[in-house]
């Protein structure tokens, strides 16, 4: 048994069990609004920030909780920061959609479809030319290869010469429907169209994700281009925490849930092991939850401040 | 699909539902697109029933806004009425050219040989714990470009009429829905008047005028109604349509009363609040005693419900704008 194996499986239990609470508290008021969780997908974050350096800045989408707990946000605050509390990440600001912590170098989840990737060409741009050897990431839906942003900034990125890692997460739905019906070519055919090398990947197993990242990052690195990581994956749940997957045909869940990467982590490892490590978790999770619960609201007379900078 | 009558209080966004179902019914050259719009029903349940009702009348498209735009637009200059939907306010940004380079101008450069009699429907408004990039009211950008129509309607009825009176429009109409009020329930004549840009007076009263529109409709029915049991009757006009807008009730309306309020969810400052309050002083000169602005303060729209509720207009701060007015505190 690798000890790689038992901390993958730990990360990804970790962001699962945050999450299963998180859609409970979404269900009885203790998180107000709603909640894109990324069950199912535990894989990407876990695995692509083994291979980043923990000081490449990452960008996410709204489903970015993983990303924020992969990149080592501290789960009390994370989840204060869910719950509206006057969290050390955003005060309440972010909520669990538009939630940061540059601390972690995690730049920050986005609300707008495609609206990352400009910054993360921009990110680029600054670590290139600062020499600081840090190569930013972006985690995008497969939906959002259809936005004009993100093609704007692959090209730009092929053109200009700028390194950075785009992780296409193809969960196979965008929102009610399935990404096969909006997407003429595969993302990896697109970025060809640029000129970028692309990389397809099982995103349901940490340690392949872990390896493409980091070719990837060689890559972007040797090409001083852009490079695409397209993983394969599952969504378990909902688009939101309100979704009732109407549009699921029936046994698709049961089907895709055999695939879980969870499982299969688990699976992977002696089960006195798995077993010991889950309790841990379990009772980490239960402990971050009641800490969370105990952070202030945040301040009323804080609503207006940072709007500028004076 | 069965269809409500007269007399049985519908949701806004089935009045939404059934101005479409009309609309598609009335004329074959309207169709119905989106993100989500077609099998799925819409995300809100807007075109719920559509697709089955009306084949590919009413199709899902990917998430290209700019794309989705600028189909509507060409579409109607060879003819069709579309109407495209814009899943939240927020993200018509990333399609601005479309809207204010390309759709904006189309009758003005061509002397009307080009025509684009299409409609964007989208809603807006924060809720509780919707972020920042979910929760503007964006009704004033659009209202400063010349070209296009901008409607904001807050009940059943008027999310009815309005959207029938888009459809029909010969210009570009933009439909901002509130999703704050998609549940609420009214009554639904489908012969109401479906006319643009009139006013509707909710109220009537003589201490002071209060213009508002949207969303904070129902906070402002609140506020005027309980300042009626304290003895001050308000007038209370709810605009329905910005642009155009209903110069001539509201004109009226502060000359008689002298005192002008205007509310909206949308942020104060460079709001369209601010052309209502100037329209009526150029009008009435010192007729117009005393006026206020109710509007979101100038900031981004945090997530936590304790910090949106400091900026967001309330019941309480607009009964005090307008007790303001009236010099009473
Ligand atoms: C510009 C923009 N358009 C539409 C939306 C609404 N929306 C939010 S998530 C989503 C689906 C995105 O699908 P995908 O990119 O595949 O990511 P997933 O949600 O599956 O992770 C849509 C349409 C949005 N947030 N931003």
């Amino acid at each position: 048994m690798m000890a790689a194996e038992v901390d993958d499986y730990r990360d990804m239990l970790r962001i699962r069990l945050i999450e299963e609470e998180l859609l409970k508290c979404v269900q009885d008021g203790r998180v107000i609004g709603s909640a894109h969780l990324c069950i199912g997908q535990e894989a990407i974050p876990v695995g692509a920030c083994r291979a980043l350096k923990s000081d490449d800045p990452v960008v996410a989408t709204y489903r970015g909780h993983g990303w924020a707990l992969a990149k080592g946000v501290p789960p009390v605050q994370f989840i204060g920061e869910v719950m509206g509390r006057d969290s050390t990440l955003n005060g309440g600001r972010g909520g669990s959609a538009y939630l940061s912590s540059p601390d972690h170098a995690f730049m920050g989840e986005n609300s707008i479809v495609g609206g990352g990737l400009p910054m993360t060409l921009g990110l680029a741009m600054a670590h290139q030319r600062r020499a600081t050897g840090l190569i930013p990431a972006v985690s995008i839906g497969d939906g959002a290869m259809n936005q004009g942003n993100v093609h704007e900034s692959l090209n730009m990125g092929s053109v200009l010469g700028i390194p950075f890692i785009v992780i296409v997460e193809n969960n196979g739905y965008a929102e009610m429907t399935p990404s096969t019906d909006l997407t003429a070519t595969p993302a990896a055919v697109r970025a060809a169209a640029y000129a970028i090398e692309a990389i397809e990947v099982d995103g349901n197993s940490a340690s392949a994700v872990a390896e493409a990242t980091r070719r990837a990052r060689e890559l972007a690195i040797s090409t001083q281009r852009p490079v695409m990581v397209e993983a394969h994956t599952r969504r378990l749940g909902g688009h939101y925490s309100g979704d009732a997957q109407a549009y699921r045909p029936k046994g698709e869940l049961e089907e895709w849930g055999r695939l879980d990467p969870l499982t299969r982590a688990r699976s992977l490892l002696d089960p006195t092991v798995a077993e010991a490590t889950y309790q841990q978790v379990v009772a980490e999770v239960a402990d971050a939850f009641a800490r969370a619960a105990q952070l202030p609201a945040p301040l009323e007379e804080e609503a207006m401040k940072h709007v500028y900078a004076n | 699909m069965s269809t409500p009558t007269d007399a049985e209080a519908i949701t806004y966004i089935r009045a939404i539902n059934l101005a479409l179902d009309d609309a598609l019914a009335a004329d074959d050259s309207v169709i119905v697109f989106g993100e989500d719009v077609g099998i799925p029903n819409g995300p809100f349940g807007a075109s719920k029933g559509l697709r089955a009702a009306y084949g590919d009348r009413v199709f899902d498209t990917p998430i290209s806004e700019s794309a989705m735009i600028g189909a509507a637009l060409g579409s109607s200059m060879a003819g069709l009425r579309p109407v495209v939907e814009v899943m939240y306010a927020d993200f018509l940004l990333v399609a601005m050219d479309q809207i204010v380079n390309q759709v904006a101008n189309t009758r003005y450069v061509s002397r009307g040989r080009l025509t684009a009699p299409m409609v964007i429907r989208t809603q807006q408004g924060s809720t509780p714990g919707s972020c920042a990039q979910h929760s503007q009211s964006l009704e004033a950008l659009f209202a400063h470009i010349p070209g296009l129509r901008v409607a904001v309607p807050s009940t059943p009825q008027d999310a009815y009429s309005v959207l029938r009176g888009a459809i029909s429009s010969d210009d570009p109409v933009m439909v901002f829905e509130s999703r704050r009020l998609y549940p609420s329930k009214g009554h639904v004549r489908r012969d109401a008047d479906a006319r643009i840009g009139v006013a509707d007076v909710v109220r009537q009263g003589s201490a002071v005028t209060v213009v508002t529109w949207g969303t904070s409709r129902p906070l402002c029915e609140e506020a005027v109604d309980s300042l009626a049991l304290q003895g001050y009757e308000c007038e209370l006009i709810d605009l329905r349509w910005i642009s155009p807008w209903d110069t001539e009730t509201v004109l009226a309306s502060a000359a008689r009363t002298g005192r002008l309020v205007v509310v909206h969810e949308a942020v104060r400052n460079a709001g369209f609040g601010a052309e209502v309050v100037s329209t009526v002083a150029e009008s009435l000169g010192g007729q117009l005693q005393a006026c206020r602005r109710v509007g979101t303060l100038a900031s981004p729209i945090p997530s936590s419900p304790v910090l949106s509720a400091q900026l967001l207009p309330s019941v309480d701060t607009i009964t005090r704008a307008i007790l303001d007015t009236i010099g009473e505190k």
